[in-house]
């Protein structure tokens, strides 16, 4: 079931510059492949790299925010040092789409919703009367079995889940191979939560997108919507795996913590003993010789603090742990 | 065996704003909290369960209906009265950050809350007591009591906000999302931390969460609450396996859990 | 610390501070080396700029590098005042408006906005007129009286923001009064914010001298930068070509206020989030 590769990351490293002349780093050495069909996880703890991953990937470094080295492929095209005018126009929104955190809040209060569509659309390809922009949208979003009426209305009248709805639906208006959704059901109500994962799952099934990084601290939400995961921590990715490998028996000490502190309302969760870890992360501004998970690993000794893990297979999946 | 009440909430009702901007964002919601159990307030934004929770904390007046302490009604508690019931209810909050001032050091916030005591404890009881309570939530007084609150993680800020707590020794703690901040893997002690509180002080607490899988980890019973009414309580147990309310029902199959199919 | 140190890797914050203090130290010290009168009649009328009168001669024949010196003394002591004033009465009003709320709010609102409403000017000129005799103090005085309503805007503002903080609700249920947790919880978080307000205040407090000055209104028998344009317009000396009588002295308002703004707009930079990276 491979698809085609769309989206190749080798080796990447970004970090934040401080005012102070301080470097924060924020990725560290990741690496991964993305094919057509796959639903990529992205699961870590606040402040571990993986939405500073997800803007990355995009090829846009905002300030504070700097590419160090390492390679973000989408096809053929390299996107770190991509001029950021083509960027814009040919590949963000049209090949890549990324909808981050605050997405509900960037829409412009007063302007219509059709209005963004139609600046998105005209954007990549001017040719396109108004008219049929908004035609196609309209369609689009009967297929999704959305009101129509949300075109003519202003994003303030929306409610949270129509809000990222609408969102969702605009940003995948052409089709994109690559969409990087950075926490989009975080801030909203459980029932909507659901509304939002099934509008993604509906897009995918009808190759609409071809292929979703998921990112989120959520685990319950990855384990109905990825079909792998890739576990991070400190700028890194520990374990990658399938979703089934990850959430069910995952191998890495700290992905493992991190699965058995997952609390879900269902039989056998109470009464059951949560894993505790000591200590916090590394502090990003720090070289660390080798393991980052050291400090805090059951598992650790002396030569996991030698020199830098790399990822190896283990079990089936890459794992970036000697000890097991 | 039968437990006394400790907090008795009948028809508390609470109206924000007037007239055309009327908004009842608790509605006639009547419960009980006895000794030395723990409760869940579950429900998601709007539910109305912040609100309970402040006027609980005495932070709020309700509109209408009324919150008793053994008896005494609260809403006429003031100066020393007020002083009294915050001996006996306190709060934990859910951002550790926002919860500290940013510019008073560990030790100071931990001093500030003898202020409720009727009888100040001399210089080195206070000195005796404060280490006493940061050995209990596993920290060293040397290490934390001159730091400021940006120079702990969130996990640790937590861990003081709950050494506060076993400062002040409440009957009731209403701790309102205390975890949704810390990260997952910390999640676990900050629980054991405050479950420990039951087992110590012999304390109730209500958690205030949207977080149902939470709720049925750490209460006794559950609480459910939407658009301002409670809409059904029990023992956890049951309201997870046989819920009721078909608001209840609705929210149990909208979580996601590990092992059974969500219904997309 | 941090804070502090944060705010002088503002190139802005740092050039209008070291242009501030210059003419802040050239205002205080100039004088205790130099005693001429600055009102002494050196000269004859209108001098040009020569080795004798570096700037020249004012309409009595008054050397005007003296008087610019001890113009600039007078209106950074007036700026100062003004803005210390305007500043207390701003945070005081402010802070209890904004953190209080409910009536007092209202009320104090209105109060504000009755003052932001009359134009300050009008109400300086009403009272500078009806003094007679105007001392230095008393001119920093009023205008600080005149021009808090903006801070005291800006304060509630934050304060108003700040009170529905968890941390207030924490030392509300500490048993903290009112007024402990104002000036402990809330005054602290927006000190920053007060201090871009004052250097804006005296900014705007040396203008406002300026501009009463001008009007013939200024401090009595005391050389300040309005009133040596006062009588430069009195005495037509822009007519008359005598260029240095009128320059030297808005040249020095217009670096004052700039060293001012500059500060303002380098702090801004560090304190206000959205530009802080």
């Amino acid at each position: 079931m491979s698809g085609k590769k769309l989206l190749e990351v080798k080796d990447l490293y970004t970090y934040y510059q401080t005012r102070l002349g301080e470097k924060i780093k924020a990725v560290n050495g990741v690496s991964f492949e993305l094919k057509e069909g796959e639903i990529l996880g992205i699961a870590g703890e606040s402040g571990c790299g993986k939405s500073t991953l997800g803007i990355s990937i995009s090829g846009l470094f905002p300030p504070p925010l700097k590419y160090g080295k390492g390679s973000v492929k989408l096809g053929d095209v390299e996107l770190t040092n991509i001029n950021h005018s083509k960027l814009r126009k040919e590949i963000l929104g049209k090949k890549i789409s990324f909808i981050p955190q605050s997405a509900m809040n960037a829409l412009n209060p007063t302007l219509k919703v059709k209005r963004f569509i139609v600046d998105l659309v005209k954007e990549h390809e001017p040719n396109l009367s108004e008219d049929e922009i908004i035609k196609r949208a309209a369609e689009r979003f009967e297929s999704l079995s959305l009101p129509k009426r949300v075109l003519d209305a202003y994003a303030l009248e929306l409610s949270g889940g129509m809000k990222q709805r609408t969102i969702v639906v605009i940003s995948t208006m052409m089709n994109p191979e690559v969409v990087i959704a950075d926490e989009p059901t975080s801030a909203l109500d459980v029932s909507s939560q659901k509304i939002v994962i099934k509008l993604i799952r509906q897009l995918f099934e009808e190759k609409i997108i071809k292929s979703v990084i998921f990112i989120t601290h959520d685990l319950p939400i990855l384990r109905h919507i990825a079909t792998k995961i890739a576990v991070m921590y400190a700028g890194e990715f520990v374990e990658v795996g399938t979703m089934e490998q990850v959430i069910f028996d995952p191998v890495h000490p700290y992905s493992n913590a991190l699965m058995n502190s997952i609390i879900v309302p269902e039989k056998g969760i109470k009464g059951k003993k949560l894993p505790s870890i000591p200590g916090a992360p590394p502090d990003p501004r720090l070289e660390i010789q080798g393991c980052r998970f050291a400090d805090r690993c059951p598992l650790a000794d002396d030569e996991c603090r030698k020199a830098p893990i790399e990822m190896r297979e283990a079990k089936g999946r890459l794992v970036r742990c000697i000890k097991v | 065996m039968d437990k006394k009440i400790l907090l008795k909430v009948r028809n508390l009702t609470r109206v924000f704003g007037s007239k055309k901007k009327r908004v009842v964002a608790v509605k006639n919601v009547s419960f009980d909290i006895y000794e030395n159990e723990i409760i869940s307030i579950v429900g998601e934004s709007g539910s109305g369960k912040t609100t309970t929770a402040r006027m609980m904390l005495n932070l709020l007046k309700p509109t209408e209906g009324t919150i008793e302490i053994e008896g005494e009604d609260i809403s006429n508690f003031r100066g020393k009265k007020k002083r009294e019931y915050w001996r006996k209810v306190q709060g934990i909050f859910q951002d550790p950050f926002a919860s500290f001032n940013q510019f008073f050091t560990v030790r100071k916030v931990l001093d500030d809350s003898f202020k409720l005591f009727d009888v100040q404890p001399s210089k080195e009881e206070k000195d005796k007591r404060i280490r006493k309570v940061l050995e209990y939530v596993n920290m060293r007084y040397e290490e934390v009591a001159e730091k400021y609150p940006f120079e702990l993680s969130g996990g640790q800020r937590q861990r003081i906000m709950i050494a506060r707590i076993f400062l002040i020794e409440p009957k009731l703690l209403i701790a309102d999302e205390p975890t949704s901040m810390i990260d997952a893997v910390l999640r676990s002690s900050i629980l054991e931390l405050l479950l420990s509180l039951r087992e110590r002080e012999k304390s109730s607490i209500v958690f205030i969460t949207h977080d149902l899988g939470l709720a049925y980890y750490v209460s006794d019973r559950i609480l459910i609450m939407h658009n301002g009414e409670l809409v059904e309580q029990g023992s956890a147990d049951d309201i997870i396996t046989n819920p009721q309310h078909p608001y209840t029902k609705k929210l149990i199959q909208d979580v996601p859990t590990l092992h059974q199919e969500w219904a997309l | 610390m941090k804070t502090l140190k944060l705010l002088f890797t503002s190139k802005k914050f740092v050039f209008g501070l070291c242009l501030f203090l210059t003419l802040l130290f050239l205002g205080l010290l100039f004088p205790v080396f130099n005693h001429k009168d600055p009102l002494d009649l050196a000269g004859f009328m209108y001098q040009p700029p020569s080795k004798e009168f570096w700037l020249g001669t004012d309409n009595f024949g008054r050397d005007v590098l003296v008087e610019l010196i001890h113009g600039l003394k007078t209106s950074m002591f007036i700026g100062l005042l003004a803005g210390t004033v305007a500043t207390l009465i701003g945070v005081g009003i402010g802070l209890t408006a904004g953190y209080i709320g409910g009536w007092v709010d209202n009320l104090l609102n209105t109060i504000t906005n009755i003052f932001l409403v009359v134009p300050p000017f009008v109400i300086l000129i009403l009272i500078s007129v009806s003094l007679q005799n105007r001392s230095l103090g008393i001119m920093g005085l009023i205008i600080g009286i005149t021009s808090w309503p903006w801070t005291a805007r800006a304060v509630r503002a934050q304060a108003t923001s700040l009170r529905v903080r968890e941390h207030i609700d924490l030392a509300k249920i500490s048993g903290m009064g009112t007024f402990e947790i104002m000036l402990r919880e809330v005054l602290p978080y927006i000190m920053s914010y007060i201090f871009m307000a004052f250097v804006l205040q005296v900014a705007s407090g040396i203008l406002n001298e300026a501009g009463i000055s001008m009007l013939g209104l200024g401090p009595s028998n005391i050389v300040s930068l309005g009133t040596m344009l006062s009588w430069a317009l009195l005495f037509e000396a822009v007519r008359t070509g005598a260029w240095w009588a009128f320059i030297p002295p808005a040249l020095t308002i217009a670096f004052i206020t700039f060293s001012l703004l500059f500060m303002s707009t380098g702090m801004d930079e560090i304190f206000n989030p959205r530009l802080r990276s």
